[in-house]
């Protein structure tokens, strides 16, 4: 009986939390003028035409590939150097290593609006403008302590005991890491990708301000689309719904370790 | 754990330090030196002291902000935290039924922030948006665009639905590494399903609910582009939040220094609240350490 109340109460939930995603679907298969003058539950008139605007024309799916390059550069860079970070926290103690994690958070707190112009200039002080390069650099100030925390969650269950034995047995730092470390922790990689990935897909103001026409994102091509043409609804549905696509089959490949990453970290 | 005490750990920890503070502490400069000057142009600059502090302390449509900044974190708390709790008591702890409630739960965190602003115009829109038709319909006039209220709800709406998932997960996270035991030792006690949760479950979550109590409230303190794009800060002020204002101040005014002595304070409550957040939480039932 109690099992069936939670399952209805979950049932609910996830309805409510899928119309907004399935209004959209419903719009990016109609035409605009048939958006604008019936109002209607499902397509009844289903045209696909929305898509094939979006994969023809350069202008639009270029803006999923710059996403998809910076957002991956990212990730890697976040992994590379939060992984021998995270094996310090959770192995040693150090001079202020817990501040240092309380300061790693406070560079998600700055308002990013003033904070946007200062990006500016110093990405263009390197040349870095318009690259896909200085928006995942930039991505790296909320990405990297949050690939630290989680990564450290998951190295902290693993006993120390293997380091010890692995240095008796004469493997260097680096060999161990690799060899035998890294594949010890390979779900925590993957989920903190996931999370990479995801902050990094659905970030916007820096993305927009570092580029201009090489590397402009996906979200940044929708918002200047709305102001020009007068909105074209069943367009801008149908962009939208291809920005949850990435991110769906990325998650599809760590469900079942994504709860785990949190459950061991620090705090 | 007991750890290794080395020094020399700060080598490792050398690359992410670098890596963050390059875009951390560069642009954080640049922005006080901003904040001290009355900038016209390029290379015409006046040193003003803290004349823009004192202005931005004494600035009434600030204050208007600030007010309405944390009564929407505090709602954003309020709701996010209980409701997202719950859902991760109601799902599935493993199974099929476990990976579908993850996938579902975590859709609408991989939406580009501008574009959950856009669905939700659509959605809610009166005339070919399924939720402003089904309220209209009830007969309640209802346009986010004309009335505060029901700006300030579908606002709510929008926030609830994006992030509670986040919570979800976290908790979720939490409870799925309390160990079984713990469960029999309850039920062989006869405890109820209330006493479970508040002396096992509840004392377990609290490191996962630390983080998501900190990242709720600066990512809501913080909040811009969903209801930017919504809303526009309208109707009237009534959504204008605190980085909606400064983008008017820095952006739509051009006043660099003024829009960066605010950015400084704005930053700074963001940091005291994290931090007397952070105390608060560290302290509460430590008795029992997960």
């Amino acid at each position: 009986m109690k099992f069936q109340k939670r399952t209805i109460g979950l049932i609910i939930y996830f309805i409510l939390l899928l119309l907004p995603i399935y209004w959209m679907l419903n719009m990016s298969l109609r035409t605009n003028a048939d958006i604008l003058s019936v109002f209607s539950f499902y397509p009844q008139d289903p045209t696909l035409d929305n898509y094939i605007k979006i994969f023809t024309d350069e202008s639009w799916y270029s803006g999923y590939l710059n996403s998809f390059y910076y957002v991956s550069m990212n990730v890697v860079i976040s992994l590379l150097t939060a992984l021998p970070a995270a094996y310090a926290f959770s192995r040693y103690k150090f001079l202020g290593d817990k501040h240092l994690f309380f300061w790693l958070l406070t560079n998600r707190m700055a308002p990013p609006a003033v904070f946007l112009l200062p990006f500016f200039q110093l990405y263009s002080t390197f040349n870095l403008i318009d690259t896909h390069f200085a928006v995942a650099l930039s991505h790296c100030l909320f990405n990297v302590p949050l690939a630290v925390w989680v990564l450290e969650g998951f190295m902290s269950g693993i006993p120390r005991e293997i380091d010890e034995m692995a240095y008796i047995d004469g493997y260097s730092f680096p060999r161990f890491f690799l060899t035998i470390f890294t594949p010890l922790i390979r779900t925590g990689i993957g989920v903190t990708a996931f999370f990479c990935f995801m902050f990094s897909w659905v970030e916007l103001l820096l993305a927009r301000t570092l580029t201009t026409t090489e590397a402009k994102p996906i979200a940044a091509i929708m918002t200047r689309t709305v102001s020009a043409s007068g909105l074209d609804w069943g367009l801008l549905a149908a962009a939208g719904i291809l920005t949850i696509v990435p991110g769906a089959l990325v998650i599809w490949f760590v469900r079942n370790h994504l709860a785990k990453g949190f459950a061991l970290g620090r705090v | 754990m007991n750890k290794w005490e080395d020094n020399k750990a700060w080598f490792m920890v050398i690359p992410v330090f670098l890596v963050v503070a390059v875009s951390a502490i560069l642009p954080l400069m640049t922005v006080v030196n901003y904040s001290l000057q009355d900038i016209f142009g390029p290379d015409q600059r006046v040193f003003v002291g803290l004349e823009w502090y004192k202005d931005a302390l004494t600035d009434s449509r600030l204050h208007d902000a600030l007010k309405r900044q944390l009564m929407f974190s505090s709602l954003v708390l309020l709701i996010e935290i209980p409701l997202g709790i719950l859902i991760a008591l109601m799902m599935p702890k493993k199974g099929w039924g476990a990976s579908l409630s993850l996938v579902l739960v975590a859709l609408p965190l991989l939406i580009p922030w501008n574009v959950i602003g856009t669905i939700w115009i659509i959605f809610m829109r009166p005339d070919i948006g399924l939720l402003g038709a089904a309220v209209n319909g009830l007969g309640i006039p209802f346009d986010h665009t004309a009335s505060p209220f029901a700006a300030w709800v579908t606002v709510m709406l929008m926030e609830v639905w994006h992030w509670t998932p986040l919570v979800v997960l976290l908790a979720y996270a939490g409870l799925q590494a309390i160990p079984e035991a713990y469960f029999q030792a309850a039920r062989i006690d006869g405890a109820s399903a209330w006493s479970t949760f508040r002396y096992i479950q509840l004392p377990k979550m609290r490191g996962v609910l630390t983080i998501a109590v900190l990242l709720r409230f600066m990512d809501s303190f913080l909040i811009y582009a969903e209801p930017f794009v919504l809303t526009g800060g309208g109707p009237g002020n009534s959504t204008t939040f605190l980085s909606i204002y400064l983008v008017k101040l820095a952006v739509g005014q051009f006043d660099l220094g003024p829009a960066a002595a605010f950015s400084i304070i704005y930053f700074l409550i963001v940091l005291l609240f994290c931090w007397l957040f952070y105390q608060v939480l560290l302290k509460v039932g430590t008795g029992d350490k997960p």
